[in-house]
């Protein structure tokens, strides 16, 4: 046993020995339990699924271990393609958005054009089907044949996403900066800060930290969503992974592209995760008083 | 104490029934939407304007398995009809008007002499839409035999069955007639040019496998997309096979040529009509296919609605 009587001053709380143990114990035992439940469920789907008729079927589609040696390499190739328009498009859309967010929270009656082209902006683009805005650029703009425009499709793919997310995370951003009570705001310009100064050094970090887990929704969308540049003819993982179905008849390329999609999401979720949880520390810290 | 370990348990319990639901739903799953061909509009005589109507039947009825293909003992998906898949759009000259019940077009009116040939009238035949990465999918298909265009390859018969050919295809380059490739005849000349595919088709193997091209081939979802682009200048050239490539040069792409077909890989490249793994009817429309083949009406349809092999062969 560990325990040091408590110490009268400090801010350690008492802790009383008895109820510690038995703390202990039920943790260890919902321990216990829990993983006894995990693995009898895991069994027993495991279980249900391999005994229907068709199980050997599917698994040979779907879950075939040569397909799936086969086609990684290849698929591997293809998907540094996909992170490239990501990297691109991902800085870009942050801009975008944000500079649409801030205008769509100016107040003064001059900027009402700005705003009302900001609404149309984010209402289009969110209403339109990103594969649309895709082929319209991918396709049409070179269509027009104008002199000194790049005709390449992953450049106008990236373009045609930069477009359609920008408008997304434009309103999560002002969902953000709506979610700062306005007393902030009246408080920073009491104290003599400009509405810029407001905005950068009180409004939008308290804004963007809230709105951290949407932002890495609409990324990881992003980054499955960079397979639809494929319409335009450029090879990324996904097409690849249909490229390798089509000539096997078999599906467990997808699975591959998935598994190295899921291998980009989890250490990103991760990474926001520990992001946030600085954030909110760092919040606390300053509050407690 | 015991209330929290029930909730521990009953939460999994729950997850897993209805998993369970969700399996069984799967299970059996509708039949997809499904064209019926009318009566009344019955195919086109030109369709069938055949040698002979009877020369069709007469030499699959000397074949060893009579019994198991006569039209009662077939065994059908919907019985009593004959049901055949194709995906949508159903292009041109394969099928015309994107309708593949009006007989026109040369798979429809290959689909419905097979159906002829197993006594079916073009009244008990129905089409229903099979989007192409849905006909190799494992379990049950809504469809008797798929015809769209599918080559017979090795890989591909790991997953279902196919049919004796049906028609021996070549690949051919379409480009503008403005476009770097436009005059080339060589393999060596291809390599350079941006080349554009279908994706899941053996074209776009020709292009990684043949051609070997320095970039890599774009590839699009279907044959539309590949014109756009060709049209745009995104994209050098496209390969597709020979008849569609006649379509597109002829009717399509005003100012395009065919650049040239390539000569057949070893055993040539083939057209099958594609069941499930293991269907017993795939021996009866084979005894069909060898009749229509030896009568002649094969080659009638082909003449029909497949231009001529006049492209020149690239070489080496």
């Amino acid at each position: 046993m560990t325990m040091s009587p408590p110490v009268p001053g400090t801010p350690v709380a008492y802790q009383d020995p008895v109820r510690q143990a038995l703390a202990r114990r039920t943790a260890r035992r919902n321990a216990f339990v829990g993983m006894a439940s995990l693995i009898g469920f895991t069994v027993v789907v495991a279980l249900l699924v391999t005994q229907t008729p068709g199980w050997p079927a599917v698994q040979e589609t779907f879950f075939s271990p040569e397909q799936f040696a086969d086609s990684l390499p290849g698929l591997l190739e293809a998907f540094m393609l996909n992170v490239r328009i990501f990297l691109i498009a991902e800085p870009l859309i942050l801009v975008f958005s944000l500079i649409i967010a801030l205008t769509r929270t100016l107040r003064a009656p001059i900027f009402l054009p700005l705003r009302v082209l900001a609404t149309i902006y984010v209402d289009v683009f969110r209403g339109v089907p990103t594969i649309l805005v895709i082929f319209l650029l991918g396709f049409g703009v070179p269509a027009l044949r104008l002199q000194g425009v790049p005709t390449d499709p992953v450049f106008w793919g990236t373009v045609a996403l930069i477009l359609s997310y920008s408008a997304y995370v434009a309103e999560v951003f002002r969902a953000g900066i709506g979610s700062v009570h306005p007393s902030q705001r009246m408080a920073a310009r009491s104290l003599g800060l400009s509405v810029l100064q407001t905005n950068r050094f009180v409004v939008l970090p308290q804004a963007i930290r809230n709105v951290v887990p949407p932002l890495l929704n609409d990324f990881i969308s992003l980054q499955k969503d960079t397979a639809l540049v494929s319409v335009l003819g450029p090879i990324e993982v996904l097409r690849q992974a249909q490229i390798d179905a089509s000539s096997t008849f078999n599906y467990t390329p997808y699975v591959a592209a998935a598994l190295i999609f899921i291998a980009l999401t989890i250490p990103m979720t991760r990474f926001a995760d520990w992001v946030q949880g600085r954030m909110a520390r760092r919040q606390r810290a300053g509050g407690v008083a | 104490m015991s209330g929290l370990s029930t909730r521990r348990i009953l939460f999994p319990a729950l997850a897993l029934a209805s998993v369970g639901a969700l399996l069984a739903g799967c299970a059996q799953e509708p039949s997809a939407t499904t064209a019926t061909s009318s009566s009344a509009a019955a195919p086109a005589e030109s369709a069938t304007a055949a040698p002979s109507e009877a020369a069709s039947s007469a030499p699959a009825s000397t074949e060893p398995a009579l019994d198991e293909c006569s039209k009662e003992n077939l065994t059908l998906v919907t019985p009593g009809t004959l049901t055949i898949g194709t995906d949508t759009p159903a292009y041109p000259p394969y099928f015309v008007d994107d309708d593949p019940s009006n007989g026109q077009g040369f798979e429809s009116a290959v689909a419905y002499a097979v159906a002829e040939g197993l006594g079916f009238a073009q009244n008990e035949v129905t089409w229903t839409v099979v989007p192409f990465n849905k006909s190799y999918a494992p379990g049950d298909k809504d469809f008797d035999f798929d015809i769209n265009q599918i080559s017979i390859t090795p890989k591909r018969e790991k997953a279902v069955d196919f049919s004796n050919g049906y028609y021996t295809v070549n690949q051919a380059v379409v480009a503008l007639n403005d476009s770097p490739i436009a005059n080339a005849t060589t393999l060596a000349e291809l390599q350079a040019a941006k080349l554009g595919a279908q994706v899941g088709t053996t074209s776009l193997d020709f292009i990684t496998d043949v051609v070997q091209p320095a970039d890599k081939p774009y590839v699009y979802n279907d044959t539309n997309d590949a014109k756009s682009a060709l049209n745009n200048g995104q994209i050098d050239g496209i390969v597709v096979d020979l008849p569609t490539a006649y379509y597109i040069t002829a009717v399509e792409i005003d100012n395009s040529k065919i650049v040239g077909q390539f000569p057949a890989q070893e055993g040539g490249e083939q057209f099958g009509l594609l069941f499930a793994t293991g269907n017993p009817l795939v021996a009866c429309v084979n005894g069909v296919l060898d009749g229509l083949s030896a009568s002649g009406e094969l080659q009638a349809i082909q003449d029909e609605w497949l231009a001529g092999e006049s492209a020149p062969y690239f070489t080496e």
